[in-house]
């Protein structure tokens, strides 16, 4: 998915034909089940958050159920099995991300913490006056505003690679852009708002042949693309729970050992030191340096169900299925008429952002609420990207492998719909 | 239940397409912004305040049909009215998008009632009032900035 896979028509031949059983999949997520307006839901808002399957709902329940105990601190029998069981979560997400060791694998709430962590406790520590960081145009605010109060902190300059018209990274601004200056390179992979997958070891290898770390915001890419941060040789990596399919407050930073190694503590508190006197205190080792206070330790083991239920599922047949809703979905939406994409890379998943001549976003959204079909309409929390395009906002329906054809049908009926009452 | 069909009448579709009043007034002497930073809707709000009365009002923006149809037909129902009418107005209005006004009262508000079906769509309520903050914010400082949150 890297590179050079155009979003293809698909052919009813192929959608008659799914390469996994979607049917299998849905059934285990009890919400998929449910009447949204006396309709059934169509969900069609991934990108915000992703639906749960049983064994996530399982895994945090049971734990309060008959686990529940506080970890690293007890000697008694459920705090040891909250304690290892809490410690084999962040081994499979060692193996999930392939990172090379437990220790550069940090627990955080979620995405916008792990990138807030980065830059206060590398950016503001290694950045001078007069220093770049460098991100790009189609970041999410979560990935533009910690910057910028890094940049007020230490008086270095936020930069922005611009976008191509199809909502491309413009690859030759990239490397232009990159300088002595350039101290940080923070982006995203899957592009919330345009669906755009970055080539990120391709931009990961201009970087670091100028020395300059790079930070990978995978809230999006998690649920769709298998992450390798050994192979995309990123630095930092960031990414939520709750967007794949485990529970919310809890996330993942992955850091390169000798970067986490060099940074000072995040937060302080329990947990996170060695010893502690009034006058000064010494830090645990990685990844406890950066995990103060009791972490979210029920979250954690439903997070621990959603690695698992994905690996299951297997990223790679999902991609392939995805791509096909996607595609499909795509060229349907167009047949309607009057509809204009945003967002057109070649390189793109689950995300079909759009606008309808003469309609407001957020009227779509209402009244393809009353059909029982859920989609964001807004400006996604990217600003830059709706200036970019010159819309105040777009109407968003973002997939995920549960998704079928038969919705993705329900979507453009309910845009028929749309055009109909605003004719 | 919920009504589309309660929400989306005739008359705000009418008002979305073709909008009354949809222009920058030059001779203005009060003006307001509007903005609701969820959805990245913005409007501004023209008035013509002679001896306490709205002589003239305008509008112009972005927004959805339910917050350009209300701004529509806000300036049509405020022209000519002093400032304690207008603001009246906006109090009953403001019930009647949030369910609080009897329907015994809603005959009061002429067009305005069309937004009846409004309080069954709690988050679209903002919408609707976008256009009347603006005012209010207009009669009572000469330049203002109002934001929905």
């Amino acid at each position: 998915m890297e590179a050079g896979s155009a979003i293809r028509p698909a052919s009813s031949e192929d959608v008659s034909r799914p390469p996994f059983d979607v049917d299998r999949v849905r059934a285990d997520f009890p919400i998929l089940q449910r009447k949204v307006r006396g309709k059934p839901l169509v969900y069609l808002d991934n990108a915000a958050t992703s639906q749960k399957p049983q064994s996530v709902i399982d895994a945090v329940s049971g734990f309060y159920a008959g686990e529940n105990a506080n970890i690293h601190r007890g000697v008694h029998y459920l705090s040891e099995r909250a304690t290892a069981a809490y410690d084999q979560v962040r081994e499979k997400v060692t193996r999930f991300i392939n990172a090379r060791s437990s220790r550069e694998v940090v627990f955080t709430k979620g995405t916008t913490e792990g990138i807030n962590l980065v830059a206060q406790s590398y950016a503001r520590t290694h950045l001078k006056p007069g220093d770049d960081i460098l991100i790009t145009v189609m970041e999410h605010h979560s990935n533009i505003v910690p910057w910028q109060l890094v940049c007020e902190q230490t008086g270095a300059n936020l930069r922005a690679v611009p976008i191509t018209d199809d909502g491309e990274l413009d690859l030759e601004a990239f490397e232009q852009m990159l300088s002595e200056r350039t101290k940080l390179v923070a982006l995203v992979h899957l592009s919330n708002a345009l669906g755009t997958i970055n080539p990120i070891k391709q931009l990961v290898a201009l970087a670091h042949a100028r020395g300059i770390p790079v930070l990978v915001d995978g809230a999006q890419a998690a649920p769709h693309l298998v992450v390798d941060v050994k192979d995309l040789d990123c630095d930092f990596y960031v990414f939520s729970g709750h967007k794949v399919f485990g529970p919310t407050g809890v996330g993942v930073l992955y850091g390169r050992e000798s970067l986490l190694e060099s940074m000072p503590p995040y937060q302080g508190g329990g947990d996170m030191i060695a010893t502690v006197s009034i006058q000064r205190s010494t830090w645990a080792p990685l990844p406890a340096k950066f995990e103060a206070g009791t972490p979210m330790i029920a979250q954690v083991m439903g997070l621990g169900a959603a690695i698992d239920y994905v690996s299951e599922v297997g990223l790679s047949d999902v991609a392939s299925w995805e791509h096909r809703l996607l595609s499909y979905a795509t060229e349907r939406v167009l047949e309607i008429g009057g509809v204009r994409l945003i967002g057109t890379a070649r390189a793109k998943a689950s995300v079909l952002g759009f606008v309808m001549e003469g309609v407001h976003p957020h009227d779509i959204g209402t009244i393809l609420d009353d059909q029982g079909v859920a989609i964001r309409a807004g400006h996604h929390c990217a600003q830059p990207v709706m200036e970019r395009f010159q819309v105040a906002a777009t109407a968003r329906a973002s997939f995920a492998f549960y998704n079928t054809i038969q919705e993705a049908d329900a979507l453009v009926a309910g845009l028929t719909t749309v055009k109909k009452m605003f004719a | 239940m919920a009504s589309l069909s309660g929400l989306y009448q005739d008359l705000i579709l009418d008002h979305n397409r073709a909008p009354q009043n949809y222009r920058q007034m030059v001779d203005a002497n009060r003006r307001a912004d509007g903005t609701n930073p969820l959805c990245g809707d913005r409007l501004t709000v023209w008035l013509k305040v002679e001896d306490d009365t709205i002589k003239d009002v305008t509008f112009q923006g972005a927004g959805c049909a339910i917050s350009k149809a209300s701004a529509s037909l806000m300036t049509a129902a405020v022209k000519g009215r002093t400032r304690t009418e207008a603001e009246a107005l906006f109090e009953r209005f403001r019930r009647l998008v949030t369910g609080d006004l009897p329907d015994s009262e809603a005959g009061t508000l002429g067009k305005l009632a069309v937004f009846s079906g409004l309080s069954e769509f709690p988050v679209r309520v903002k919408c609707a009032s976008l256009s009347w903050h603006a005012l209010k914010a207009a009669l009572n400082e000469p330049d203002a900035v109002v934001s929905t949150e």
